[in-house]
């Protein structure tokens, strides 16, 4: 396990979850992951040999609900805290984003 | 405490003409304009809001004349949505966001007459034990302005505290409505996973995410439950059980009720002065005929590490919607920038709009799932959380069982702003009595139960069965009657 991580691999992880960082988070990160992995690392010591895991506590989903139609948001309340300033978008009811293409 | 419990207080006098819903939302509006520049509890008052609120229950007292909670003022934590009322989540990135929709809790609360008056502070995203990860600035304790008031839910457990409003609403994922409410002094339930409905509660980590009431009582706290608590077709995880009458549940007696005591774990690392009020509990629940009993969680003290390997992988998943694109902030980059693309619009909106705290759970929750370290990290915490929940099963259906367990909520009293803010992992043992129930899906309640030397309130939490509120609320009821501690006030801000 990386009891450290270098600026490198910091940056793959930012990159992964979209977010960009500057140097000194690079630096700060690499530190602070490192030290809370190295707690984090107590539960290698647990014997979990045929112990399934537990993604929810729920025993029971509400699986059996009816299936019936309800009405959902207006377009315009969808498109109302929309963080584009251009109100263009209200009118073809989508939203804008960055050239993706080209 | 003595006399009537407030909600029971404000309920009695509005129907009996005493006093208007008009009148009581006035002075909770009042006292928040006094105080929050002080305390720094409330993102957003909703005063105009309240007052018609309020003045319309005033208008029609037939038809709120049986309301549970017709014109008693509410504070709601800012990750709880209220349809045309700013809902921030104490960051940058939902600083503007105004929902279009309702929480359900938020819905069946005014449903039941209850007057928002406002959106508490809190840690980002619900991202911290001591609310000062907030893009608004730190909450302070009303019992001491130099220190934390516990989080996330700081805000809300400062606004009870302080007699802001005599209910709040926080959110619990590992300890957030429990460990602020001990160092407040006030009372914080968090039901059993499923008990009450998530809609509307912005995700943090959804399989432990909790919605409960802080209060000055535990009856207050069962009054609200039982307007809260419910299925709700908008959360699939939302239970189907019926919901009991908690309030009815308060006899005060506690006689051959079993307590579990889980020594082990309280051996060290706990305040000196916490340790002593919380034998002086023991002896007081002992006094009116609870047993205590020694139960063993022997997976418990993994319980922090399983807490943020799981609830920073949840986290990490939850939060890649806020990419700039649909709601909230979006950086806008430079003409020319080679980051101009979408991608880059994504990466540069986390950046700035989110703070330290969340991009380092992002980050540890994305790497623990990523490829290579899902088994060694994720997978495994998984299994140790299962081990956890054994742990609890046996102590309460054991051979040995047990009706609750008490422990400590918090290991030391409210710290300093400022403290723990360069040590992240210092910060993440602050919730090392909280964590295991909220995995094990738990209900858990603080009540108050004395303060240090230096008059910092300490808390005593009990851990229930699950869907069992009814028994954890008598259990803590009982104890509270038989202390003073809810009555205490926090000395005046100053003005």
């Amino acid at each position: 396990m990386p009891q450290g991580f270098t600026r490198v691999q910091v940056a793959a992880i930012a990159a992964l979850a979209h977010l960009e960082l500057d140097s000194s988070e690079l630096d700060l990160f690499a530190r602070q992951l490192g030290s809370i992995l190295a707690h984090a690392d107590a539960v290698q010591q647990v014997d979990t040999t045929g112990v399934p895991p537990t993604a929810s506590v729920i025993a029971r989903h509400a699986s059996e609900r009816i299936d019936q139609r309800h009405t959902s948001l207006e377009i315009a309340e969808t498109l109302a805290n929309t963080p584009d300033s251009d109100r263009t978008q209200m009118e073809g009811g989508f939203f804008k984003v960055p050239r993706v293409i080209g | 405490m003595t006399g009537p419990s407030p909600i029971d207080a404000i309920r009695t006098a509005i129907r009996s003409g005493a006093r208007s819903a008009g009148e009581v939302c006035r002075e909770a509006l009042s006292r928040v304009a006094a105080e929050n520049p002080h305390l720094n509890a409330f993102n957003t008052v909703a005063a105009e809001r309240a007052m018609e609120r309020a003045d319309a229950i005033d208008r029609d007292p037939e038809r709120w004349r049986d309301a549970p909670l017709a014109g008693v003022p509410v504070a709601i934590k800012d990750n709880l949505c209220t349809a045309g009322l700013r809902t921030t989540a104490s960051s940058r990135m939902l600083e503007s966001y105004v929902p279009p929709y309702d929480a359900t809790v938020v819905a069946r609360l005014e449903a039941a007459g209850a007057v928002v008056i406002g959106k508490t502070n809190c840690d980002e995203f619900a991202m911290g034990s001591s609310s000062e990860n907030s893009a608004f600035g730190p909450v302070r304790n009303p019992w001491a302005l130099d220190r934390i008031p516990g989080g996330t839910s700081g805000g809300s457990a400062a606004a009870v505290a302080a007699r802001l409003a005599p209910l709040a609403l926080g959110s619990d994922t590992g300890g957030s409505i429990r460990q602020p409410a001990a160092l407040c002094g006030v009372v914080g339930l968090k039901p059993t996973y499923g008990r009450v409905s998530r809609y509307g509660l912005i995700a943090h980590a959804s399989s432990l995410d909790q919605v409960g009431p802080m209060t000055l009582t535990v009856r207050d706290a069962a009054i609200a439950l039982r307007v809260m608590a419910g299925s709700d077709t908008a959360d699939a995880t939302s239970a189907p059980e019926p919901v009991p009458d908690y309030p009815a549940a308060l006899t005060g007696d506690i006689r051959g009720a079993r307590v579990g005591v889980p020594r082990r774990l309280l051996d060290h690392g706990v305040d000196a002065e916490v340790s002593l009020a919380i034998a002086a509990a023991f002896d007081a629940l002992t006094a009116r005929g609870a047993t205590l009993v020694d139960v063993d969680l022997p997976h418990a003290r993994y319980a922090i590490p399983v807490y943020y390997l799981v609830s920073t992988a949840e986290a990490s998943s939850n939060l890649a919607r806020y990419d700039g694109v649909r709601y909230g902030f979006r950086a806008t980059p430079p003409p020319g920038d080679r980051n101009a693309d979408l991608h880059g619009m994504y990466a540069r909106t986390r950046a700035l709009g989110f703070g330290a705290e969340v991009k380092r759970r992002i980050m540890l929750g994305t790497y623990v799932l990523s490829a290579g370290y899902y088994d060694a990290y994720y997978l495994k915490a998984q299994q140790v959380r299962t081990l956890i929940l054994r742990d609890y099963d046996e102590a309460f259906r054991g051979a040995d069982a047990v009706d609750v367990i008490a422990m400590p909520t918090s290991p030391t009293p409210a710290f300093r702003i400022g403290e723990r803010m360069e040590d992240p992992l210092q910060m993440y043992l602050a919730d090392v009595f909280t964590v295991s129930a909220s995995l094990a899906g738990l209900p858990a309640v603080s009540v108050p139960c004395g303060f240090t030397t230096g008059r910092l309130p300490i808390g005593l939490q009990f851990t229930g069965r699950r869907f069992d509120e009814s028994t954890l609320l008598r259990i803590a009821d009982a104890y509270e009657r038989d202390t003073e501690w809810s009555s205490q006030v926090p000395p005046a801000t100053p003005r």
